[in-house]
């Protein structure tokens, strides 16, 4: 194995959207930037996202940013930091307009203006009633904005390393000093000095077994700043997307119900009528994927099984065709389903970590309750926890915090690095990261225990432990299950001894950082004695604001987890009863 | 069902050529070939190597031969392929190991027709307007996810790596025909040199292939119409 040294001013690892649009703004600044990505940048999540990003445009009916402030610190359950909210959703329409001047081909009205739909949650005057709110590009608005903001990276001459593997982040002194990287093609280690990185890794679904979330998914960014003592937020709020295709748990996007798709149980009955009167199938994502677990809990799943139905079939051919082509073609292509004739299968599916590495409104990172910052150290979009989503996000609100607040981070950044200097690298930066690989390189061989299946057994221990519904005597299963796991996984080996191209190396570095993160999901889980937004607790329903109306911070203390907290930002709207 | 996989691998730290291994597994028909080869790989043989991540057809990472094609695993079903599966890497560039193949020479050619928004106007305060007819004259060629499929099954860019490749054409024509962008100039160069356009033999295997349906071939067409009418 190589060392190889770099020096850049900053470096950002993550190639979706958050750091791409830290990429293009920290250059502008003026910033020596590099970028590494374990996967080539259009690969990255954020392809994924169908239905739109959010903005007050007004394009086809009135609305404003009060409104969408609104319902996003409502959707939040009031978790949210109202001072961020406000920020994110008052830029919303000059972020929108920006991605429209960098070439984002959103769908148009007949005027040539930018198309909006309805997405759950959003509504128009304090709750009344749906509102047209997400700009979108059919249902690949994420493949989209991923592309414009990949293009616009080429366009300003960006350096990528793709396909290099983060291991570690290299932070002493509470001073960010770079980064380490694994080159997968070689097997190199790639020691990154620099004044500043941003972390923009996205999320960690791969923790669960039924998810819309890619295999890449597995925490990379927060399990290396966690390992370094920066804690995390919020880790217990996890949002599971009440429409994931059965059996795959694939996204299907709530822009089939914004266009008029309605949810029914298998006496054909819309069970969202009961739930939520007021906006039915276009509550919060929380609610409805409560309400289909209910549901199948009371035995009306289609044929007893634990789906429903997504019925899209009142949309016609031609809305399908021009509105919703990919789901379309999901549902075909994947479960033999026409969504024009037939119903759509569905069971929430495990999609977003609301929770990640806790962030100003500059996506500089802060520790504590007082506002201390790391120097040097950023983060942004879903491994990030500004908090703009609080306990649950509202559909197409992350396109929104990922553009945002990933053009905030690289802004900032590169004020950062023109008055910082280098910090010395520790001695030995790549020491911990070679530790990490010669164990699975160099191991016994006798294959006591492989990742594959210590991974199926976390993922399945998380889904029926730390899923929608949470008890106290299930969550410390759980906790000592992982505990288990993670001895299990000292032992573990692998059959790939290579330095080419060695996937079996990464996923067992891989499931090392989702265990840990695991971990602290299944504590804050247990830790938070209430039930808010995505985390329910059944023997504590009630969300008890007295309490618990506060952020939680987990922190890695001598191998074991320490929480702490701090306030909610809370400006323009009190905590009420969320009603729907 | 029992399932029959024939794999091409290739270990350039071990092996001097390729050569191909069996494996044979229980699997549902509905099962996507991607489920398969983790499968095989998470509980037969860890070397096994291939990039994969949306496992839904939208990341582009795992564009592979299936049965003599090129698909993307994740978006191919057992169900439709039968008991006996060949797997191998794509075809006409390096590979790496196993079925990953070198992309480097595919991102240069896609850099080199300038795939980004030209428009040095500055822009309103609010959206450039483009009518919903304008915004569909490019719709299809936005669908491209840069898998690699449709290059790596021409066989003009098999015989020539010169060739830009289909891909690479497709891109430029996500630009050439927004109404909004004015890069045309810029682009048109390397789309007429000895790689452009005009080493299309329209065999139609790019569009065949393409796993989101593009009409790469009438994409490739089209601009191939505009350099003739410009030049006229």
């Amino acid at each position: 194995m190589e060392i190889h040294h770099h020096q850049y001013e900053a470096v950002i690892v993550g190639a979706g959207g958050a750091g791409l649009s830290a990429a293009v703004y920290a250059a502008r600044g003026g910033a020596n930037v590099a970028v590494i990505s374990k996967l080539y940048p259009p690969r990255s999540h954020t392809g994924a996202a169908q239905g739109g990003i959010n903005a007050a445009l007004g394009n086809l009916e009135e609305d404003h940013w009060e409104w969408h402030m609104f319902d996003t610190v409502k959707g939040s359950d009031y978790l949210g930091d109202q001072e961020a909210i406000e920020l994110m959703v008052r830029k919303a329409p000059e972020i929108v307009y920006q991605l429209e001047h960098l070439g984002l081909p959103f769908d148009r009205t007949p005027e040539g203006k930018i198309m909006q739909r309805p997405f759950g949650g959003h509504t128009r005057n304090y709750g009344e009633a749906p509102v047209k709110r997400s700009c979108h590009a059919a249902d690949r608005t994420g493949h989209m904005i991923l592309q414009t903001l990949y293009q616009n990276c080429i366009k300003e001459g960006i350096t990528f390393f793709d396909e290099f593997h983060v291991l570690d982040l290299l932070l002493e002194d509470g001073v960010c000093r770079g980064a380490v990287a694994y080159e997968i093609a070689t097997g190199d280690l790639h020691v990154f000095h620099s004044k500043a990185v941003l972390f923009a890794t996205g999320g960690c679904g791969r923790i669960f077994s039924f998810t819309s979330n890619a295999h890449a998914l597995t925490g990379d960014g927060l399990a290396s700043v966690y390992r370094r003592g920066v804690p995390l937020e919020d880790m217990e709020f996890f949002q599971f997307h009440p429409t994931g295709l059965y059996p795959l748990g694939i996204l299907i996007t709530e822009a089939v119900r914004g266009e008029g798709g309605v949810l029914r149980n298998d006496q054909g009955e819309r069970f969202m009528e009961r739930y939520a009167p007021t906006i039915k199938d276009l509550a919060p994502r929380d609610l409805v994927s409560r309400a289909i677990y209910l549901e199948v809990r009371e035995g009306r799943g289609i044929g007893g099984k634990d789906y429903v139905h997504l019925d899209a079939t009142q949309l016609g051919q031609a809305i399908i065709k021009a509105k919703l082509p990919e789901i379309a073609d999901f549902c075909r292509t994947y479960v033999g389903v026409d969504p024009v004739k037939q119903p759509i299968p569905v069971k929430p599916t495990v999609h977003y970590a609301m929770g990640g590495i806790p962030t100003d409104i500059d996506a500089q990172v802060i520790v504590d309750d007082q506002g201390t910052p790391v120097a040097g150290l950023y983060a942004a979009g879903e491994c990030a926890c500004v908090s703009v989503h609080g306990a649950n996000r509202l559909g197409c609100n992350s396109l929104l915090d990922i553009v945002v607040f990933g053009q905030r981070g690289g802004v900032r950044l590169a004020e950062y690095v023109k008055g910082a200097d280098f910090a010395p690298l520790p001695p030995e930066p790549e020491a911990w990261s070679v530790s990490q690989i010669e164990r699975f390189l160099k191991g016994p061989g006798d294959h006591q225990e492989k990742i594959g299946a210590l991974r199926a057994e976390m993922q399945e221990l998380m889904m029926r432990d730390v899923g929608v519904f949470r008890t106290e005597e299930p969550l410390r299963q759980a906790l000592a299950g992982l505990k288990a796991l993670k001895a299990r996984y000292q032992e573990a080996e692998i059959d790939d001894r290579g330095h080419r191209f060695n996937t079996d190396l990464l996923e067992a570095i891989e499931l090392g950082n989702l265990l840990e993160l695991a971990e602290v999901a299944a504590a804050g889980a247990l830790n938070r004695q209430e039930s808010r937004g995505a985390h329910y607790r059944e023997d504590f329903p009630q969300r008890d604001d007295a309490n618990w109306l506060k952020h939680t911070l987990a922190c890695k203390v001598a191998g074991q987890i320490e929480f702490s907290y701090k306030p909610v930002s809370i400006t323009k709207f009190q905590p009420k009863e969320r009603k729907y | 069902m029992k399932a029959h996989f024939k794999i091409k691998r290739f270990n350039p730290e071990k092996d001097r050529e390729p050569h191909w291994e069996e494996y044979e597994l229980e699997v549902e028909p509905t099962e996507r070939v991607l489920d398969a080869l983790q499968t095989i790989k998470w509980e037969q043989d860890g070397t096994l190597t291939l990039r994969r991540s949306c496992a839904h057809g939208i990341c582009g990472s795992d564009a592979m031969v299936i049965n003599g094609k090129n698909r993307l695993a994740c978006k191919t079903l057992i169900k439709d392929l039968g008991s006996h599966i060949t797997v191998e890497p794509l075809r006409g560039l390096p590979v790496i190991k196993d079925l990953i193949i070198d992309f480097t020479d595919f991102f240069a050619k896609y850099r080199s027709i300038k795939p980004y928004f030209i428009n040095d106007e500055p822009p309103p305060d609010v959206e450039r307007r483009q009518s919903p007819r304008q915004r569909a004259r490019f719709d299809d060629t936005t669908k491209c996810i840069l898998c690699g499929i449709c290059t790596t099954a021409c066989p003009v860019f098999w015989a020539d790596s010169r060739y830009l490749g289909p891909a690479a054409i497709v891109q430029a024509h996500r630009f050439l025909f927004d109404s909004r962008d004015q890069g045309a100039e810029e682009r048109l160069p390397v789309l007429s040199a000895h790689g452009g356009v005009w080493k299309c033999r329209t065999v139609f295997n790019c569009t065949d292939a393409c796993p989101q349906g593009i009409d790469v071939t009438g994409a490739i067409a089209e601009v191939k119409k505009l350099l003739l009418f410009r030049k006229l």
